[in-house]
C-alpha cells in the first residue's frame, strides 16, 4: 500500500514519455480538431443560426471532441501493453493492478491539457472571443479534465478488453462521434425528436453547456447553469469511477 | 538440497466448460533445486509457457499445487512476486524509452531505493554490454541487445528464482552464446533458474536437470548426461541417391536406415568417424552427402517416448498430406 503513490508516479512518468514521444499521435491530436474547427466555422458556419457568432458557439464543442478523441487513444496504449508482454512482466512483479492503468490515465490528462490549449489558441486566432474570468477559465479547464478523465478510464477498459489494435482504434472513432449527437455543434432543439431525447440526456451535453457557459460570454446561457454544471460533474465523476473500477477488475481478470 | 520451486499435479484447460479441447497441462509434476537450473524441454504446444505462467502467478491452475520458496503461487501470489522475475517469450521493454529509462522504471516498480536503482542500472548496463547504447531509444537496438535488456530488467532485484521462457528463440548464435554466459553468471550469484527451451543443446549447456514435457505432462526427467546416454550422443548421417544404395551400405555398419538415409551412432571422435567413412568407402557406394549431426529434439522424443512430440507429428503429417 505504501508503494501505491510511487508506482503511480513511476507509471505516470512512463506514460508521459510514451505519449510525448509518439509524434504522429501528437500531430493528429492537434491537427484533427483544428481541421474540424475550420470545417465547421468556414463551411457549415454560414448556414448555422445559433443566435450568436458561430465560432463562439462551436469552439467548446470542438475542444471536447478533440479531448474525447485524444483520451480515447489511451485504448491503443493499453492494448499495446496487454499484447506486447509488458503486462505479463508487470503482473509478475509486486505492482498493484490499477497503478499500471492509472499511469496511462494521468498521462492522457496532461497530454489533453496541452492539445486543448493549442486548439483554444488556434480558435482565438480564427476569431473566437472568450469572455471568462481567471476563475471561470479554471473551472472550464477542470470540467474538461473531468470529461477527459471518464473517457480515458473507459478507453483503458476498452484497451484491456479488446484483442487487437484495430478494435482499440475503432473505439476512438466511436468516441469522436459522441459529441455530434449533443449540443456541441447545433442546439439540441434543432435535432429530430427521437435524437433530442438522447442528445439532451447524454453526458456530453451538460459538459458542453457548462464549458460554453463559462468561456463563451455572448452565448445565451441555459436556464439553470449551476444545475447543469452539477449534472455535468456528477456524470463525469460517476462514469469515471465506474469505468475505473471496471477497468481495474477487467485487468485483474484477464488471463 | 531443498527444492525452491515445486509443482504437483498441475492441470489446466483453456476450452470452455464442456468443450472437448484437450488439457494444456495434464498432471504436471516438477521440482527445481535451490541454486540450480532446470530446463523444461519440449516442442511448441507441449505446455511449457502455461507452466511458467502458473509458476510465476500469472495464471491459476485448474487443479494441483505449486510453490516458490514455500509460498503457494495462488494464495501467496504477492509474496512470490517479490522474489521472482519473469522474462517471457516476448521482449517486454518500451521501444520509445531508452535502455536506461527502461531499467530505471523497472527498478522503481520493484520498489528498490532510488540510489540502489541508479547504481544497479549502471552496473547491469555494463555487465550486459549495453552501456554505449544506454541513452538511445530501444527501437533502434538489435534483437540481441533488446533481449539482453529484457533479461537485465528481470535482474534488478537479484531475484531468488528467475523464469526464462524460451529466452534464445530467434537469436543469432552470438547473442545466444552471450545470453548463456549471462545465465551462468546469474546462477553463480545464487539465483535458481527455471528455463523453457525447444533446443536440446541449450538444455545441455545450461541445466543440471532436464524435464521433457509433452502433452502437458513430464515424459522424461534426468540430468543432461542421462538423457543423452538414452538418446545417443550424435550420429553420422549419410544420404544416398536411392534407398537401394542405402540398403547396400547399411549391413556394413551398425546403422539404422530411413529411406535413402543411413544413420550411424558415434561418439564424434575423429577415429570413429574415420572408421565409419572407411567402411562406407569399402562398399563402393558413394553417398551424395554426409554430416555428423547432434541428436535433435525429435530424436530425443523418439528415443525417450517412442513418438515425436505432439505438435511436430501433426505438422509433418500435414506436410505429407
Amino acid at each position: 500500500m505504501t508503494y501505491v503513490l510511487r508506482d503511480v508516479s513511476t507509471m505516470t512518468v512512463r506514460g508521459l514519455r510514451l505519449v510525448s514521444r509518439d509524434v504522429d499521435a501528437m500531430i493528429t491530436a492537434v491537427l484533427l480538431p483544428v481541421i474540424i474547427l475550420l470545417m465547421f466555422v468556414l463551411i457549415f458556419g454560414g448556414a448555422m443560426d445559433t443566435g450568436t457568432e458561430y465560432i463562439n458557439y462551436v469552439t467548446p464543442g470542438v475542444i471536447l471532441l478533440a479531448a474525447g478523441f485524444g483520451a480515447a487513444n489511451t485504448a491503443l496504449a493499453v492494448e499495446h501493453d496487454m499484447s506486447s508482454g509488458m503486462v505479463e512482466r508487470l503482473r509478475s512483479m509486486p505492482v498493484t493492478a490499477w497503478t499500471v492503468l492509472s499511469g496511462h490515465v494521468v498521462a492522457s490528462l496532461v497530454k489533453n491539457l496541452v492539445t486543448t490549449t493549442v486548439v483554444f489558441g488556434v480558435s482565438i486566432l480564427m476569431g473566437f472571443r472568450p469572455e471568462a474570468s481567471p476563475l471561470e477559465w479554471l473551472a472550464a479547464v477542470g470540467m474538461i479534465l473531468l470529461f477527459v478523465g471518464w473517457i480515458t478510464w473507459l478507453a483503458a477498459l476498452v484497451g484491456v478488453l479488446v484483442r487487437s489494435p484495430d478494435a482499440a482504434g475503432g473505439f476512438s472513432f466511436f468516441v469522436m462521434f459522441l459529441p455530434y449527437a449533443s449540443s456541441a455543434f447545433v442546439p439540441v432543439d434543432t435535432l429530430p425528436g427521437w435524437l433530442r431525447g438522447f442528445a439532451g440526456h447524454q453526458p456530453v451535453t451538460p459538459v458542453i453547456e457548462t464549458v460554453r457557459g463559462l468561456v463563451s460570454g455572448d452565448v445565451p446561457t441555459v436556464a439553470d447553469p449551476a444545475g447543469v454544471a452539477v449534472l455535468a460533474v456528477v456524470w463525469c465523476l460517476g462514469l469515471g469511477l465506474a469505468f475505473a473500477v471496471a477497468a481495474g477488475l477487467a485487468f485483474r481478470a484477464r488471463r | 538440497m531443498a527444492a525452491i520451486v515445486t509443482a504437483e499435479g498441475l492441470h489446466k484447460s483453456f476450452g470452455r466448460q464442456g468443450s472437448t479441447s484437450p488439457p494444456v497441462l495434464d498432471g504436471l509434476d516438477l521440482e527445481l533445486e535451490e541454486g540450480a537450473v532446470l530446463a523444461l524441454l519440449g516442442p511448441n504446444g507441449a505446455g511449457k509457457t502455461t507452466t511458467v505462467r502458473i509458476l510465476s502467478t500469472l495464471l491459476r491452475p485448474d487443479a494441483g499445487r505449486a510453490t516458490v520458496a514455500g509460498f503457494d503461487v495462488v494464495r501467496d501470489a504477492r509474496r512470490v512476486r517479490e522474489i521472482i522475475s519473469l522474462t517471457g517469450q516476448q521482449v517486454a521493454v518500451d521501444d520509445k524509452l531508452s535502455g536506461a529509462e527502461n531499467l530505471t522504471m523497472m527498478g522503481h516498480l520493484a520498489h528498490l531505493p532510488r540510489r540502489v536503482v541508479r547504481d544497479r542500472v549502471a552496473e547491469l548496463l555494463t555487465v550486459f554490454d549495453l552501456a554505449d547504447a544506454a541513452s538511445r531509444r530501444v527501437i533502434t537496438w538489435s534483437g540481441g541487445m533488446r533481449r539482453r535488456l529484457d533479461l537485465a530488467a528481470g535482474l534488478l532485484t537479484r531475484p531468488r528464482v528467475m523464469f526464462l521462457d524460451e529466452p534464445t528463440t530467434g537469436l543469432d548464435p552470438r547473442s545466444q552464446q552471450a545470453l548463456w554466459d549471462v545465465v551462468r553468471g546469474v546462477v553463480s550469484d545464487g539465483t535458481s533458474v527455471f528455463l523453457t527451451t525447444q533446443y536440446l543443446e541449450e538444455a545441455d549447456r545450461l541445466a543440471q536437470r532436464v524435464a521433457l514435457v509433452d502433452g502437458g505432462r513430464i515424459v522424461a526427467d534426468g540430468t543432461p548426461a542421462q538423457l543423452k546416454r538414452d538418446v545417443g550422443e550424435a550420429g553420422v548421417e549419410l544420404t544416398f541417391a536411392s534407398a537401394s544404395d542405402a540398403g547396400l551400405v547399411a549391413p556394413a555398419l551398425a546403422a539404422t536406415i530411413d529411406g535413402a538415409r543411413v544413420r550411424v551412432p558415434t561418439d564424434g571422435s575423429v577415429a570413429h568417424v574415420r572408421s565409419v567413412l572407411s567402411a562406407v568407402e569399402a562398399t563402393g557406394v558413394t553417398p551424395d552427402h554426409w554430416e555428423v549431426r547432434a541428436p535433435s529434439l525429435d530424436d530425443v522424443f523418439l528415443a525417450l517416448t517412442g513418438h515425436v512430440g505432439q505438435e511436430r507429428s501433426a505438422r509433418s503429417a500435414g506436410v505429407a498430406a
